[in-house]
């Protein structure tokens, strides 16, 4: 098990969101503004990378009948952890997350990735499928908050980048106004109906796009 | 606040305006893999619903007696995951024995309400919102019920999609969160009416 294949399965081939189909609760949920996004994004990149690293660690002491409830204490202390930090340090995020912070715990992908791959694997090897299914999340997240911002308020990056102060981490940015400031935005897609469309449709275009390269791999192999 | 008046606006928030998963999208994960079939999704959201109810009843009871008293807020994450495990586990050994002819139509489902964020989720909410004993109970209740109508409903839609005609590439799950959007427009009509929790 190399990086860099770990790093394409992370964030393409294996996106936790798009092909694993988990977690989705809080990916339709909290990416109506790219702060939401970034933030959870990256508390869940960290939880995981800890959860996934300890996990590892202890893989071979830990009795099989109880691994699950193993799994789900190191999972709830580090979520505890990060949702202190967050409440001392970005209290904006902390609010805007709600209770979907806590709610970490029992978001699939971490407890998948404890199941599925850091029992069997190295600490090293299962520190950098933390990352990089982090980051795979991540990306997902972001773009759901692009698209649902772009067309639901008409801006990019709201919470995170103000036009006027720049990079804020206090909630407050106003965003990018793209389609100038009379543009009326189609609320809609910031409502739950378009949580669930969007993340329908990005499915859809990556269940194509796998589709066609593994085609063109066919083709290739069928050529030669 | 357990004047019948207030019971009835838990229900109606709970099951029609802030339905779980069209609203807050607790719980869609059991929502979109246990909704194939209209027989699994009214086991599964039975099941749902007698765990939320008694979640909620026995993390209110954790949390103001122990939890509170000792300081140890900051356990409540923990505590709670681990309260609606074990009660998991309680409840299909108890079905096992009292009403195996449920349990064995519950099957693997049980299990899965663990990691069921409606469960956590409504113990959350419940302390968040500052509930008593009877309006936890009840809003973890009636949260499951709206869970309930939720399945089911999503359940006799896709059973219709099977025959349906759509592009190739949204084959499979695509084409279930695209018709829940739809759902969730539908239920999008009762935010109108906001009552005040």
């Amino acid at each position: 098990m190399n990086i860099k294949k770990q790093f394409k399965e992370g964030l393409i081939t294996n996106n936790p969101v798009l092909v694993q189909l988990i977690g989705m609760c809080a990916t339709m949920a909290i990416t109506t503004t790219l702060f939401n996004g970034v933030g959870m994004g990256l508390s869940v990149l960290i939880i995981l990378t800890c959860c996934n690293v300890v996990v590892a660690a202890i893989r071979k002491i830990i009795p099989n009948e109880i691994r699950l409830a193993i799994f789900v204490v190191v999972i709830a202390g580090f979520v505890t952890i990060v949702d202190l930090l967050l409440q001392a340090f970005v209290p904006a995020l902390s609010e805007a997350l709600g209770v979907f912070i806590p709610l970490i715990v029992v978001n699939c992908i971490i407890i998948g990735r404890a199941e599925a791959f850091c029992q069997k694997n190295t600490v090293a090897a299962s520190f950098f499928d933390g990352i990089f299914q982090g980051l795979g999340y991540t990306v997902v997240l972001i773009i759901m908050c692009l698209i649902r911002e772009l067309l639901g308020f008409g801006t990019i990056g709201g919470g995170l980048i103000d036009a006027a102060k720049g990079l804020t981490l206090d909630g407050t940015g106003s965003g990018i106004a793209v389609f100038g400031a009379n543009y009326q935005g189609a609320m809609i897609l910031t409502m739950p109906f378009g949580g669930f469309l969007t993340l329908g449709v990005l499915i859809a275009v990556m269940q194509y796009a796998l589709k066609k390269s593994a085609d063109k791999k066919a083709k290739k192999e069928a050529e030669k | 606040m357990t004047t019948d008046a207030s019971i009835i606006t838990i229900a109606l928030t709970a099951i029609l305006i802030n339905n779980f998963i069209f609203s807050q999208f607790l719980g869609c994960c059991p929502f979109l893999g246990c909704s194939s079939k209209v027989d699994t999704a009214i086991g599964m959201g039975l099941a749902v619903t007698f765990v939320m109810g008694l979640a909620s009843a026995i993390c209110y009871i954790v949390d103001i007696y122990i939890l509170v008293p000792l300081n140890l807020q900051f356990l409540e994450t923990l505590a709670f995951i681990l309260i609606i495990a074990s009660l998991v586990q309680f409840v299909e050994m108890f079905l096992k024995k009292a009403i195996p002819s449920l349990y064995s139509a519950l099957g693997i489902y049980l299990p899965l309400i663990t990691t069921n964020c409606a469960v956590l989720g409504v113990v959350l909410l419940n302390v968040q919102y500052g509930f008593n004993f009877i309006q936890s109970t009840l809003y973890g209740v009636f949260g499951g019920l709206g869970f309930l109508v939720a399945i089911v409903l999503f359940a006799s839609v896709r059973e219709r999609i099977d025959h349906a005609e759509y592009p190739e590439c949204f084959e499979g799950f695509p084409i279930c969160l695209v018709s829940a959007a739809l759902l969730a427009l539908a239920f999008m009509g009762f935010s109108g009416m906001k009552i005040p929790l």
